[in-house]
């Protein structure tokens, strides 16, 4: 969870050259190969055969080859959970994208130390725990110590509310996490823009604002929709922000894993709802992707 | 205009982001245990509280632990891997990239997931070892992306240099490549450091009952009703993150770091 903007970084651009030969001399290659195979590839490989095995009661499974768990997403909880979790966190992207577009704009037009520790700030942030995030965030929106104290001082309420838990909590709480992953993805992309192209169009006439839209914004139309499809993912995964700002129907499909899970004790099926996230995700970024190259070309 | 209008909109940012903290940070020095704010009567009760109570220094211990440890392992593979795909660009080099950036694109659920069922499978579900690799691997992009950027920036020419001058392998990247890469190394470990010690979800599910980190914790703790010493914990790990960044800019080129190809006025 964390600075995106370094996965767009380049791998050795050099022609080929030839590979040494000998264990050792490849050893520096085989050895990260071989843990990610054996801790992240092979993990991953058995979660999607799991989720093909058949749940006994009690908590166990046995090997099989069935596809009753992706039968069981066609019950109405689950599409209303798939439904909810779509939306949400599509309308969460948008938000973050809209308000991270002319911020990051204004950022990277900020002398070094400002720009310095804005980027220190919006790291700080992007880094902390949805926990921490939640918890935040669930004070924030209380009865006790929230910002309804503060509208009820300024004689705007009558008396304190508390606005937690609720589906405009949870929203907010994804913006908020989704924000600073969004300003870091947008970040080289803006960064990229030569400051000359808006000095170009005031030149020309255009006001800032319409310089801004009409110049800054459709340079940047490929990296806005890429953010907007990733910060959507991410917040597709949050697991701790529905349960602690939002009620039980605002729980999203990462929660849903997580309970079947650790709780129902039912593998198989949370397997298969995590292929199916992946098949979500993957297909998003393979279109982010696309677009990248369409960019390129 | 633009000058005033570009303020206002970063300070009216500036001012949401750090609305949360600044509440968590003035609920944390209420001096009866009570969540208000602004705090009735200041006092560091809450931060003594949370540095005797053994449960809250046993999740910072845990946490500390997982996080030296685990961002040391995503280094440990990031560093061969980067230089050996910076030195021989490989045919399969992109495949073992992707391969790196993988953990950190899918969400963290499935990861998590895959994980919980690979310990159960191998017997290590509930080990604090099981957390450290899990966290090793899931990190492994932030130290790669890092070396990487710090490899590529280094001059091909005072490499080719060297050779002709007979210097073999190992002098080049001891002359030459560490200390290039060395501000990069140092950073990626401090980004898969700070985030391990945030972590909550591949902890929970790999050794969440056994192993509590601190998001754990409170996590935990969130169920049973808000303390203030919860508050103290969170702006602990503020100071931490803020420490940590501050120091990887200072030492290091921020800006270029996060993508930046140019530099800022």
């Amino acid at each position: 969870m964390t600075a995106p903007a370094m996965t767009a970084a380049p791998v050795a651009s050099t022609p080929a050259r030839n590979a040494p030969h000998g264990f050792i001399a490849r050893l520096p290659a085989l050895w990260p190969a071989a843990m990610l195979c054996v801790f992240f590839l092979i993990p991953f490989v058995i979660m999607v055969a799991f989720s093909f095995y058949h749940r006994v009661e009690g908590g166990l499974y046995q090997p099989a080859f069935e596809l009753d768990n992706y039968a069981r997403f066609w019950s109405p909880l689950f599409t209303r959970v798939l439904g909810f979790s779509l939306m949400t966190c599509g309308l969460a992207a948008v938000f973050c994208v809209v308000a991270a577009v002319p911020f990051t704009w204004f950022l990277s037009r900020t002398r070094r130390p400002a720009q310095v520790a804005w980027l220190v700030c919006i790291l700080s942030i992007l880094s902390l725990s949805e926990v921490i995030m939640g918890f935040a965030w669930s004070i924030l929106l209380s009865r006790s110590a929230g910002l309804s104290n503060l509208l009820v001082t300024l004689g705007i309420l009558d008396s304190p509310e508390a606005w937690t838990p609720s589906f405009g909590a949870l929203l907010m709480g994804l913006c908020f996490i989704g924000f600073p992953y969004s300003v870091l993805m947008l970040y080289p992309a803006v960064n990229r823009l030569d400051p000359e192209i808006t000095e170009a169009a005031r030149t020309l006439g255009a006001s800032p604002l319409r310089g801004f839209f009409t110049v800054v914004i459709p340079s940047l139309r490929q990296a806005i929709l890429a953010t907007a499809i990733l910060v959507f993912v991410f917040t597709l995964g949050c697991y701790v922000l529905p349960q602690v700002l939002g009620k039980p129907e605002h729980w999203t499909l990462s929660v849903l894993i997580t309970d079947q899970a650790i709780y129902q004790s039912n593998i198989p099926f949370a397997a298969a709802l995590a292929v199916f996230l992946v098949l979500v995700s993957l297909a998003l970024i393979g279109l982010t992707l696309l677009l990248g190259q369409g960019r390129r070309r | 205009m633009s000058r005033v209008l570009s303020r206002l909109y970063m300070g009216l940012i500036g001012a949401v982001l750090l609305a949360p903290i600044i509440v968590i940070i003035g609920v944390s020095l209420n001096e009866k245990k009570r969540l208000l704010f602004p705090p009735q009567g200041l006092s560091v009760t809450w931060y003594g509280e949370m540095l005797q109570d053994p449960e809250w220094v046993g999740a910072l211990s845990n946490s500390v632990v997982i996080a030296v440890l685990a961002a040391a392992l995503s280094v440990s593979i990031a560093l061969p891997m980067a230089w050996y795909l910076w030195r021989w660009n490989p045919r399969w080099g992109r495949a073992l990239y992707t391969l790196g950036i993988a953990p950190f694109i899918l969400p963290p659920v499935v990861s998590a997931l895959g994980f919980l069922i690979f310990w159960q499978i191998v017997g290590l579900y509930g080990h604090i070892a099981a957390t450290i690799v899990s966290h090793g691997i899931f990190f492994v992009t932030l130290p790669l992306v890092n070396i990487a950027l710090g490899l590529a920036s280094i001059d091909r020419a005072a490499v080719e240099a060297a050779r002709t001058l007979g210097a073999d392998e190992r002098t080049v990247f001891r002359t030459i490549v560490l200390p290039s890469v060395r501000p990069y190394i140092i950073s990626g470990y401090a980004f898969a450091f700070v985030l391990s010690l945030n972590e909550y979800i591949v902890a929970y599910m790999v050794a969440g009952s056994t192993v509590e980190t601190l998001p754990i914790k409170i996590f935990n703790a969130l169920r049973y009703g808000y303390t203030p010493v919860m508050a103290a914990v969170t702006v602990l790990f503020v100071v931490v993150a803020a420490l940590v960044f501050s120091l990887v800019a200072w030492r290091g080129d921020l800006p270029r770091l996060l993508g930046a190809t140019r530099p800022p006025r």
